[in-house]
């Protein structure tokens, strides 16, 4: 890259990357546990099991914790993009601006209203209105999902805009929203938020089970999460595909980074492991399987890859490999544990496997993490895919603001997150 | 009609009642150390489901700077940068003790308590920070931070109002007795800082200098004070004899002060520099957003009334039964 990288747009990206990196652990757990808590809430309904209250009351404290850990971390987002980023408000604002203001009044009000139904109020609303509160919390939180991956598509891919002056205006709203790569990315995170709550309850359960192995409730929450699981994560695989196609045909320098490929080929190698060489544009010590990028890519033995020698705008080619990397091996140890337990779970589980189901408690997170840089990395050097780089995007705030407010909020995300996991583990040990 | 000023309103609106309702959540937090355990939880009680809510009115307001005036939004939150990451941590901190103190044991439990009412008071001297800042175009100089300290102290004093008389609304017996000692050392408070900020803000700033003594609207102009001391004796007065009267006075103040406020302002959106027409988004911006406000606002209003109906009356106990 040869624009000076200075202080600020250092700080500012690291900032940035640190904010959202910590917030979006929180709605990936929340959006698909909203789903599962309402779920326990209708089959109490139906059945009025007690069984199925208690579980839902020990669930419903579980999402509360992060559902507020959401909120917080998101009300700081929404300033982030002023603070940090003013270029891209004066440059794409027209378009960023409505979505995420569309965020706030169909998603935002309705989570937070009926949330402390959810939370405070079954004692003073029929069942049927606690039911519908519950099913709403778990819609809003989809469609705030919906509303921020527009945005984050129309930046990797945008569509249905037009220049005015110096900023970019909506030509047609719809074609802004359902942009290329949104369906991809919405179907692919709304997966991976169901995968991430489907661990955290099979780990907490577990964790519960090896302190109290009698516990009944615990075993039949652990094997919901893991047939959960074992449900979604293929579907992950086959939606991640799809996701990989459509990324080669919009964005084929991030496509040729993720895969370490730097000159067009045909009957390219899928490169399983290797040591970039960044400076030298080469793969040392690579273990490939042969022709197979392409035909993952081509979906034919001899297609023709293109390599990144072929673009002038490049992403960095070390970090976008190890993550995508590490999402799909996550992937792949996440079948692996939600299918082969399937045989085990049926009776009472071993002591190995619960440890196995503990410590992928937060699995999900290192995927997620893992995709959401892949993909954010791989926009690289533009903010919003050949409109606006991202040098040209950052704030006039001096490097030692910048580093006096990277260093409280790197404190605070550190102590809290620490006291989120710690409370969790102990609650599920309680009981 | 002009969209532009439409729009610009509204903002105003989501603000006003962004302070007015989590003025009261954030006083409350500050008044936490005052009170007993016992009654820490029945003050927590009374606002636990509101505050996500109430909360999400700055997220509108910022919001709709954003959509409407995207200059000004760079250019306010640039210049605030500092009082804006202190706002939002003290917030991270209130917002998840209200969470991690019931579940939390021991000291933890203490810590979780103290760090409620540290994130609140630092939540609420941060936004009068910010305001003062704002009044005064983002003047440097020594003069215009203490300027927007005393502000700030202020802001401070009319939160503890809210709380206290939202408690007054909410509990009965020793806890709303402690509450009305509370809201008139509030009510002392919110006095001295309205009075120290407005003979500070006319020499602050000069643009307020010659809005306010502007002969003959002057005159006009000098029911916005005479109405808030007669709201704030009325407060005074009726503390310990009505329940709810108090917390309508008090919200009548903030509304008062907030129309002061504009009426020094407008039309610009960053003080002497930028008017809202300079500043704002393009108009196919302001029309998506604009459709959307007028049909989904109704509803948000109608979820938070019939919320606060859910939960009316006077709180009996904790409602974490954890
Ligand atoms: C895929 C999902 C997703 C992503 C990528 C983001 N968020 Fe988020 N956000 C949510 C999903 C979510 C949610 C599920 O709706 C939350 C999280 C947990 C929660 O409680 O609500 C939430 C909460 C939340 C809140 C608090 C809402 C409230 O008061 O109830 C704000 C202001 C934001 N977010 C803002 C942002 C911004 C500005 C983002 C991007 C830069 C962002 N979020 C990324
Ligand atoms: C939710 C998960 C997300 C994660 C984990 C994530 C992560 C990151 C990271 C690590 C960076 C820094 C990249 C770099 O500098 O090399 C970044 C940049 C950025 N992302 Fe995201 N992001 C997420 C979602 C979003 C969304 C939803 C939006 C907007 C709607 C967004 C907008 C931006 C912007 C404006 C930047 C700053 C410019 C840049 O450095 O590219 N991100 N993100
Ligand atoms: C194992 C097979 C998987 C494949 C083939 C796959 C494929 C992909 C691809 C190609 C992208 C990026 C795209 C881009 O920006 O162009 C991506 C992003 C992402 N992945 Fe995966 N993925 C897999 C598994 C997972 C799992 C198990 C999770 C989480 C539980 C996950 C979470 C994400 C997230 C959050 C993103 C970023 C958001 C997005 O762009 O949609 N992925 N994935």
């Amino acid at each position: 890259m040869e624009e000076a990288l200075t202080e600020a747009l250092v700080l500012s990206r690291v900032q940035f990357g640190l904010n959202i990196g910590f917030h979006i652990l929180f709605p990936t757990i929340t959006i698909g546990l909203a789903w599962i808590v309402a779920g326990f809430r209708i089959r109490y309904e139906m059945t009025r099991d007690e069984a199925w209250l208690r579980t839902y009351k020990l669930w419903v404290k579980v999402f509360a914790l992060t559902f507020a850990m959401g909120v917080v971390s998101g009300v700081t987002m929404s300033f982030q993009f002023g603070t940090n980023w003013p270029g891209y408000m004066n440059r794409v604002g027209n378009i960023a601006g409505p979505l995420l203001a569309y965020e706030v009044l169909t998603a935002f009000f309705l989570e937070a209203t009926f949330l402390g139904v959810m939370l405070f109020g079954m004692q003073r609303v029929s069942g049927r209105v606690h039911v519908a509160s519950s099913v709403i919390v778990a819609f809003g939180t989809t469609v705030s999902a919906f509303w921020i991956l527009a945005l984050n598509s129309w930046m990797q891919t945008p569509a249905g805009h037009t220049q005015l002056g110096g900023a970019l205006v909506a030509e047609s709203w719809w074609r802004v929203i359902f942009n290329p790569s949104f369906p991809y990315r919405l179907a692919h995170m709304l997966l991976a938020s169901g995968i991430t709550a489907a661990f955290v309850v099979a780990g907490l359960s577990a964790w519960r089970l090896l302190a109290a192995r009698s516990d009944g409730a615990a075993l039949k929450t652990l094997r919901f999460g893991a047939r959960l699981a074992a449900v979604l994560v293929p579907l992950q695989i086959f939606v991640g595909d799809l996701h990989g196609l459509n990324t080669l045909e919009h964005q084929p320098a991030k496509i040729a980074a993720m895969e370490a490929l730097w000159h067009t080929e045909r009957g390219a190698p899928l490169v399983l492991f290797a040591l970039i060489d960044e400076e030298h544009g080469r793969n040392r010590f690579a273990i490939e399987v042969p022709k197979g990028a392409s035909l993952i890519l081509k979906h034919s033995l001899d297609g023709e890859v293109k390599g990144l020698s072929e673009f002038a705008d490049r992403p960095p080619v070390a970090p976008l490999f190890l993550a995508f990397r590490v999402m799909v091996g996550m992937g792949v140890l996440m079948l692996i544990l939600a299918w082969g337990s399937q045989f085990w779970l049926k009776a009472a589980p071993p002591r190995w496997l619960l440890w196995a189901f503990a410590g992928f408690t937060f699995a999900g997170w290192v995927a997620t993490l893992a995709g959401w840089l892949t993909t954010e990395i791989g926009r690289q050097p533009w903010l919003v895919t050949g409109i606006l780089r991202t040098a040209d995007a950052v704030g006039p705030a001096s490097g030692a603001k910048l580093g006096a407010s990277l260093t409280a909020y790197a404190v605070t995300y550190a102590a809290l997150l620490l006291a989120y996991m710690v409370t969790l583990t102990h609650m599920s040990r309680r009981g | 009609m002009d969209l532009v000023l439409v729009f610009a309103a509204l903002m105003g609106f989501a603000i006003l009642l962004y302070v007015l309702l989590d003025g009261y959540d954030l006083g409350i937090g500050m008044l936490m150390p005052a009170a007993e355990r016992k009654e820490q939880e029945l003050m927590v009680a009374s606002i636990a489901p509101f505050w996500d809510a109430n909360e999400t009115w700055l997220v509108l307001g910022i919001g709709l700077l954003l959509v409407g005036f995207p200059v000004a939004h760079g250019e306010i939150l640039g210049a605030l940068y500092l009082p804006v990451a202190a706002m939002l941590v003290g917030l991270m901190l209130r917002g998840v003790a209200f969470e991690l103190r019931v579940k939390a044991e021991g000291w933890h439990r203490e810590l979780w308590n103290w760090l409620f009412w540290a994130g609140s008071t630092l939540a609420s001297f941060a936004q009068g920070l910010m305001l003062g800042r704002y009044v005064t175009g983002f003047e440097a100089g020594l003069g215009y931070w203490l300027f927007a300290a005393v502000v700030g102290a202020s802001l401070c004093g009319g939160y503890v109002l809210l709380g206290a008389t939202w408690l007054v609304l909410r509990t009965r017996g020793e806890l709303q007795e402690k509450a009305v000692r509370w809201a008139r050392w509030g009510l002392m408070w919110v006095a001295l800082g309205i009075a120290l900020v407005s003979l500070g803000t006319p020499l602050a700033s000069e643009t307020v200098r010659s809005r306010w003594f502007d002969f003959p609207r002057t005159l006009g102009l000098m029911v916005l004070p005479a109405a808030t001391v007669a709201i704030g004796l009325w407060v005074w007065l009726t503390l310990g004899k009505s329940d709810s009267k108090p917390f309508a006075g008090a919200v009548a103040i903030f509304v008062l002060a907030f129309m002061g406020l504009a009426y020094s302002l407008f039309p610009y959106v960053v003080m002497d520099k930028l008017t809202i027409w300079d500043a704002a988004a393009d108009d196919s911006a302001l029309r998506f957003v604009g459709v959307g406000l007028v049909f989904v606002l109704p509803f948000i209003l109608a979820w938070q009334i019939y919320s606060h109906r859910v939960f009316r009356g006077k709180v009996h106990q904790g409602i974490y039964e954890r």
